[in-house]
This record gives structure tokens, sequence and C-alpha cells, in this order.
């Protein structure tokens, strides 16, 4: 595909604004820039087929099944995208009086009511603009809430090995030690080593439930009383409601702060990567913590109130991702309270029925009741086919479907993540199992054949060995 | 209830029964019972379409959409392209993840090295990130890249979108790291109080032009300072006015970042928006975030992948530098677009009809009695006027009159407002705002 500066035509572009109607005013000449532009000059036209080409070469979930663990991709309803273009929503300022936004700030909380509900907290706030955005601002609630007390040496947060990479890394913006705990066999958090590590400098323990292996910590409820007998928080990673919404709350089994994926859990989409919207719940105990803005009621009207000595402050301009916040809302309403736990039961009876339907071939990672996803381990493929789970990934391509998460989580060896979602229908699994099936044959009748793949892709495996090397993050420009 | 679940009863029975199970409440006996949901949700039940539809239409329409803003203050009103509203629409593009798949994500890579090319361009810098989630975050993820053991404190002007200076705060705050605000003075940062505080400890200044009151900072003397102190200098800047003022590149900068909602993306009452971060090529593998590169596929041809991935917290855990994993990918797309669709010369028009327009209206403004530019000096899509009555009574009059006036600014400069002209102000509506201002109309 040519780059969109190898289709400029000097001299060309579209005719879009009318000349200036004010006297004309330059710049003094210190403030002048100097350096040339070089944007790409087209006709529409010609740019109209340039993004169909690109997207002609992409994988979206309205192409095909997508089931890439840990990240549900479900469908995203048509009627939440209308419902954010709306120009009530779309064309509003963000610092508008409040009297002419009193139907943006009623959204946001609508929203913050049905969210506290579904996830059991108290109060919740829309600043994070994503789950690792969220997981940062979580961390800080906690922070700040042992600094009120006067306990600063609650520095350590405990994080199990299956966790996202994200819960270490944001733990490490916020100046706290990553305190890893490893799984059990059974892939659950182990109570011993829980007990073993928990004390006086717990600042809380970080966890995925359902985990990243699919599985329900059933042991919730002890191990909440262990973080919190030793006087830590606990932080609920939200990447992985989908399978457990309206079936049980993190709140109720003891979580002080939730963070969600609205991109995922809520069906708004993942736009190639963003944006999502990770919006932090939690406990009343600590909603003066929260980050400000805060909106609040007086006399029938909302309003943002500032007025909070212990918040953590901002974490992002404005109010966080309003239109992704519309969008998510927009589905809990057509979903609503029977909808909810319906499209919970049907993700976690999909991933069920796809691990059923391949632990005959494949080595299920951990085996029993999966929730929303479960891990295929590639290991005894590959020692006996030289087959790799990136091999099998490749090779799915060529059968018009995106391949489930690779290497992740990192206790499993050559792990394939596979979470179909409750939008996948029972043929489209079924023609995935086949497929999946048929891979794993010719693992042992053509190993050369899956080295190769894909190959009906729009190229060939990438050297990202030389990407990372020699860095080329531009195009360059000869002149 | 609504439901996007394409299974019929019948199928999931047969599912079930596969599994040799009864019914679905049978899929999580591995739930305590204690804890389960009793009964339903306290929330309404499901919806069809259009009942949501409506319910979202009445809410949309308690807020008010402006037929004429004279607004900014970090979000500014610009036209966007009919081409750059399709783009941001393709299905695909709306409904990708992340490209972990470089066979199969071509579109969205290349996207994103193009948008990266583009920002390099409009900065002159030498590398750029694919994004992320807005202005004030990259202004905080550019302090975090700005850091060493040596040298740990962050000077951030005091001229800076209140936002953005607070999100920095919250940063710092969160790494036990010193922060100074360098004063302003008479609406410019203080260089003489930077100058003498800077140190062999300072990590970095970060500077915004034009500043939070539309002013233009001298670049030279501050960046100058910065560099005397052998600290980064960060620059947040508008990229409209990066079209034709002096780039982040000729001011001395190492990192620029800024907002890039100018760049086609809706006001949205505050979001999504996006955070453009590039910098020199000495800095680049500190960059945070997603990185498109180029490279070579199996048969040699040109092809674009997620590179330098090793910084980042899915392999680095809580060695990496940051914890951001996703960009802002459909809006750097809708930026992209937008910067292809306006063309060099289009996208220098665009920000020379903000700057003509902007001082026209502060000629006409000035013009009213009471009213007079607050600040002196160079400025340019946003200036503060001091006015001569209650402010707010002002801006409520406008109001009635489909205006949305200037922002009101409140603590040291309370009572003076600050306005914005972009291109879509035209002369009639400028003038009939000055006859509002004069009680004349």
């Amino acid at each position: 595909m040519k780059l969109v500066f190898e289709r400029s035509i000097q001299g060309t572009g579209s005719t879009l604004l009318p000349p200036n109607d004010v006297e004309a005013y330059d710049l003094q000449e210190p403030y002048q820039r100097k350096l040339a532009l070089h944007f790409p000059e087209l006709t529409e036209g010609e740019l109209s087929r340039h993004y169909s080409e690109l997207e002609s070469n992409a994988f979206g979930v309205n192409r095909g099944f997508y089931p890439l663990g840990s990240c549900t991709m479900k469908y995203s309803p048509k009627l939440n995208e209308e419902c954010a273009a709306l120009p009530g929503f779309a064309d509003i300022h963000p610092l508008q009086p409040a009297h002419t936004v009193q139907g943006c700030m009623e959204a946001m909380a609508l929203a913050e009511k049905l969210l506290c509900e579904i996830t059991g907290m108290d109060n919740l706030t829309f600043q994070p603009a994503a789950g690792a955005h969220g997981e940062f601002t979580g961390l800080q609630l906690i922070k700040k809430y042992h600094d009120s007390r006067g306990d600063s040496k609650r520095v350590e947060l405990i994080v199990p090995d299956t966790a996202h990479g994200t819960n270490p890394a944001s733990a490490s913006m916020g100046a706290f030690k990553t305190v890893a705990i490893p799984s059990k066999a059974d892939g659950l958090v182990d109570l011993d080593a829980l007990k073993a590590v928990v004390g006086e400098n717990t600042a809380g323990l970080m966890l995925t439930n359902p985990s990243t292996l699919g599985l329900f910590e059933k042991d919730i409820v002890e191990i909440a009383k262990t973080v919190h007998e030793a006087g830590g928080l606990l932080y609920y990673d939200g990447a992985n409601l989908n399978p457990v919404m309206g079936v049980v709350r993190p709140g109720d089994t003891g979580f002080d702060i939730v963070h969600l994926n609205l991109h995922k859990t809520f069906s708004t989409p993942h736009g190639g990567g963003g944006p999502g919207a990770g919006p932090v719940g939690c406990k009343a105990y600590l909603s003066e913590f929260l980050p400000l803005p805060r909106i609040v009621e007086e006399q029938g009207s909302l309003r943002f109130c500032s007025d909070s000595e212990n918040s953590i402050g901002r974490v992002k301009a404005f109010y966080g991702h309003f239109l992704v916040i519309i969008k998510a809302l927009a589905y809990i309403l057509t979903l609503g309270k029977e909808g909810i736990p319906y499209a919970a039961q049907n993700a976690v009876l999909n991933a069920n029925y796809m691990m059923k339907s391949l632990e005959d071939l494949y080595t299920v990672a951990y085996p029993g009741r999966c929730m929303h996803e479960f891990v295929l381990s590639a290991e005894s493929l590959k020692k006996r086919t030289g087959v790799s789970a990136m091999d099998v990934a490749k090779a799915l391509m060529d059968h018009g479907m995106h391949p489930p998460t690779v290497y992740f989580p990192l206790n499993v060896h050559e792990a394939l993540m596979v979470e179909p979602t409750e939008t996948e229908s029972k043929p489209t699994i079924d023609a995935a199992v086949k497929v999946y099936r048929e891979i794993y044959d010719l693992a042992f009748t053509n190993p050369a054949l899956l080295h190769e793949a894909p190959v009906k892709a729009a190229i060939r495996r990438p050297d990202e060995v030389r990407a990372a090397r020699t860095l080329v993050l531009r195009h360059s420009f000869s002149s | 209830m609504g439901t996007y679940v394409p299974n019929s009863v019948v199928e999931q029975k047969e599912m079930l029964e596969a599994l040799g199970l009864q019914a679905m409440e049978d899929l999580f006996d591995v739930i305590p019972d204690e804890v389960r949901v009793k009964g339903e949700l306290r929330i309404p039940s499901g919806k069809s379409e259009l009942e949501v539809r409506r319910q979202m239409e009445e809410m949309a329409e308690r807020n008010t959409v402006f037929r004429t803003v004279f607004r900014g203050a970090g979000a500014y009103r610009h036209y966007i392209p009919a081409l750059v509203k399709a783009v941001a629409s393709k299905e695909t593009f709306v409904t990708a993840y992340t490209p972990y798949q470089p066979e199969i994500s071509q579109g969205v890579l290349q996207s994103i090295f193009e948008y990266q090319t583009m920002i390099c361009e409009l900065t002159g810098m030498d590398a750029s990130n694919a994004s992320v989630y807005d202005g004030a975050v990259a202004c905080a993820e550019a302090v975090a890249m700005c850091i060493d053991k040596k040298r740990e404190t962050v000077y951030l002007s005091a001229a800076v979108h209140p936002d953005y200076l607070d999100v920095v705060k919250t940063y710092c705050y969160a790494a036990n790291r010193e922060l100074v605000i360098v004063p302003e003075k008479d609406g410019r940062t203080d260089v003489d109080f930077l100058r003498s505080h800077l140190n062999s400890q300072s990590a970095c200044f970060l500077l915004q032009q034009p500043n939070f009151f539309g002013l233009l900072e001298d670049t030279d003397e501050l960046s100058n300072a910065v560099k005397a102190a052998g600290a980064k200098f960060i620059l947040c800047v508008n990229p409209v006015y990066a079209a034709i003022g002096k780039t982040p590149r000729e001011c001395g900068a190492d990192i620029a970042v800024g907002e890039g909602q100018p760049l086609g993306l809706n006001l949205g009452f505050g979001g999504p928006y996006l955070g453009f971060m590039a910098s020199i090529q000495e800095m680049a593998r500190k960059l945070p975030g997603r990185i498109v590169g180029q490279t070579l596929d199996a048969d040699g041809n040109r092809c674009f992948v997620l590179t330098l991935q090793a910084r980042e917290q899915h392999i680095r855990r809580e060695k990496a530098s940051s914890s951001i994993c996703s960009n802002q990918a459909l809006c750097a797309m809708t930026a992209a677009s937008y910067m292809s669709t306006m063309g060099p010369s289009g996208f220098q028009e665009v920000a020379k009809q903000c700057l003509s327009k902007a001082h026209y209206a502060a000629k006409q403004i000035t013009s009213v009695p009471g009213f007079s530019l607050r600040f002196s000096g160079e400025f340019f899509h946003e200036f503060v006027t001091a006015c001569p009555s209650s402010a707010e009574t002002i801006l409520k009059k406008l109001e009635e009159k489909g205006i949305l006036g200037g922002y009101l600014l409140d603590g040291k400069y309370k009572g003076c407002i600050l306005w914005c002209c972009t291109e879509l102000n035209t002369k009639s509506e400028i003038d009939l705002l000055t006859a509002l201002l004069k009680g004349e109309a």
C-alpha cells in the first residue's frame, strides 16, 4: 500500500474554507515558523480511496470472529454510535455554564448510578481514560487513604503472577513496590502465599476476578478478609467483569475499589486501540479521595463541585471520555437488569462450550469451569511437531478469523488465550473449532505450512527485530 | 430487554447439554452462593432501541448547542470536513483493537505511521508515539521521560492550562516527585524566577505555547535558561498554532506535546480527545505507549509493526516507564485524516484565519468602552480582556442571543474574560458580538 504522502500530488486538495473576511494579521517575525510543512496534498476522492484501502487491510469485530483473550471483543451496537453523535452531546463545549449542560451531567450521573449498582460500589469517577489509567487512579486512592491516616509505610502492592502487566506498571507510577505472589497448581491465588506476604507494609492487593486464566477466585471472601485484616485495601481490575456482571458484584466480595473497561464489558468499541474509558468506582469511605470535579445535585439541578481537600486531584483534563460514557449508557439501558446477566451467562456458555470442543486435542492449561475465557497451551504440540502458539495464531488468520491472545498469561507456556464473548453464535464457534482442529492435525502432517502462515494476508510475517533495531518511526521527505 | 446474544434458547440448551449441565446457573457453580447477586440488579428493565434512542435524545436536548462560540480555554471548535467524519466512522477502524497481529492490521498500523509522520512534521521533532489519552496526560508522561536518578525536580509554568497543571501535580504526587510552579508575571512565565531556581537537580521545564491566556511566550529566553541548567525543555503546543508559529523544534524543545482535539475532533463535552507526544531522536526510546515502526516482511516488502515493545508494561511489568497501553487510535486516525484533508496550505489557512479573526475581534471588543486587553504583546487566537461591569452579566446577555461568550477567569484574574476566535467565527458574528457588548443590539 502506498503511504498517503506517496499519493500526494502537489497543488491538489479540497476547497474547504471561505476566504478570510477580516483584515489579515501576520505573526511577528520572531514567532513565525520557518520549517517546511510536509502534509499530503490530495483531492477528497483520492483520500477517500486511500482510507478505504487502509480499512480493507484491517480486521474488526465487523469482519469476523475476534476471540482476543482479556479484551472482550464483543459486538458494538450501532445505536450507541448514533447516540454519541447527537449534536446535543457531540457539539457541547466542556466549559459551558452548568444550566446549559444539564443533559450531559444527567447522563454522567445516571451512568455512575447504574455502574455503581452493577459493581456494588458507592461512587465512581469517569476521568480515567482507559483501564491502565483507572489502575493509576485507583492506586492513588489507596495511597491517599493510607496517607490520610498517617500510615505512610504502606508501600507494598500485592499482585498475582497472572495479572496484566499494567498492574505492576501502574504500581510503579504510584511509587509502590510490587510484591508478586505465585498462583497455585490450580491457577488460583495461593492463600498461604498471600498470608505470608501481607503485613504492616501492605497497601493493598490488585486482583483480576475472574483472572486472566479465566478462573473465578472462589476463595475471594477469604482473600479479602486476609488483606483487610492486615490493613490493606482490595483493588478490582475490571478487565474481566463481563462474565460475572449481574451475577456477582465485586463490592459484595470485599473489593474497595474497581476500575471498569467500558470498551470491553460495556461494548463501546475499541477503535483500533482506543479511545476506551476506565472509570473507577469505590466504597463510600473512599469517595472523598476521588478526582475532582464531582457532579453534585442542588435544588434539582446538577453542577460540578471542586471542593474536597482530600481529593487525589485530577488525572485528566475536563471530565473523561464523555462520548464513550454515552455509548456505555445506551448499552446498559438497552440490556437492563435482565440483559446484563443474560449476556454474562452466554459469555460463559460460549467459552466453556468452545473449550470443551478443543480439550481432547489442545492442552487446557487449567481444566474445569472457566468463565469468559480459557487458556490453551501449545507446549506439548510444539514439542511434538515444532508448531508453536504463534504458528497456530498466524494460521488462523488465513481462515478469516482473528487469533486469540498469545504468550499471555506468562505462567502458561505457549499460551493461547481465547475469549469468544456472548455475541458469537454457536455456528460461528463450531466453525472456529473446526479450523482449530484442522490446524492441530496439520501440525503433524505438514508443519512447514504452518511456519509459513499466513499466506493469504496483506503481508507475510514481519521482521520485528529489524523494526526495533533500525528505528523508522516516520516517513522521510527527500527534498 | 434488549440483547445482542445471537444464540437461540434451543442452541443454548444444546451447548449446556454438551457440557453436561442442566441450566445456565450451573455455569456459575464455582462462585460461592453467599456473594452471588440475589434476585435482580436494581437497575431498570432493558428497553427497545427506539426507547433508548428517545431517552438519550431527551437528555441531549437538555443541553444547549450554541450557534456561535467565542470560548476555547483548552477545547476549540473548528470546522470538521465531511471526509474526516466518514473516515472516523469506518466500521473496521471502529471495531478493531490494538494491532497486535500485523499481518491483518496493516491498515491500522499504517494509519498510525502516517499520523506519527504528520505529528513530527507539525512539531519539527524526530519521533512521535501513537498518541496518549489527552494533552494533560501527554504533559505528565513527558515529565516522566525526563526524570533520572540525578535530576528529579520538575518545573512547570503557572501559565499552562489549569487542568494540565493539576494533572501533572497528581502524577508528581503519585511518584513522590518535587514540583516547582514557575509563576507568571503579566500573563507570561517569569523567566528570571526560572533562571534563578534551575540547578543540577532540575529534570525539566514545561511551558505551553500559546499559554493558557493565549499569549505567546518568549521561548528563546526560556529555552536558553533550561539548556544552561542541563535540563530538558518540554513544549506543550496548540497544533493549529504550530502550522504557522515557530515549531517546538525551532524553539529548542526536547519533547513536544499537546492536545490534538483541534485536529478534527468534536468538542464532545471534553472527550475523547488526543494527546500527542514527539521528541528529538535521542529521547525516542523513552517515549511511552504504543509506537509504530517500519520494517520488512518475510518477502522483503515494506510493512509496519508495533515496535520498541520491550519498553512496555506487558514485557517490563513493574520496570516499565508507564502503565499506558492503549492509545487514542481512532482519534489519531481522525487527526491524520484531518491534516491530510486540509493539506499544508489549507491547514495554514485555518491558522491564519484564527489569528486574523482573533485580532479583529480584539480590536472590536476593546473599542467598546470599559473593555481593554488585560495583557500586552503577541497572541494567537485567544486573548484576555478586562470588563466594565460584572462579566457574568455580560456573558448571560450573550447567551440569550445564542452566543457562548469567552471563558470567565477565576483567581488572580477574576472578572476578566478569555476570548477565542477560530476560522468558524465570521466577521458578522464578531460585529454582532461587539454591538451586543455596546448594548446596541
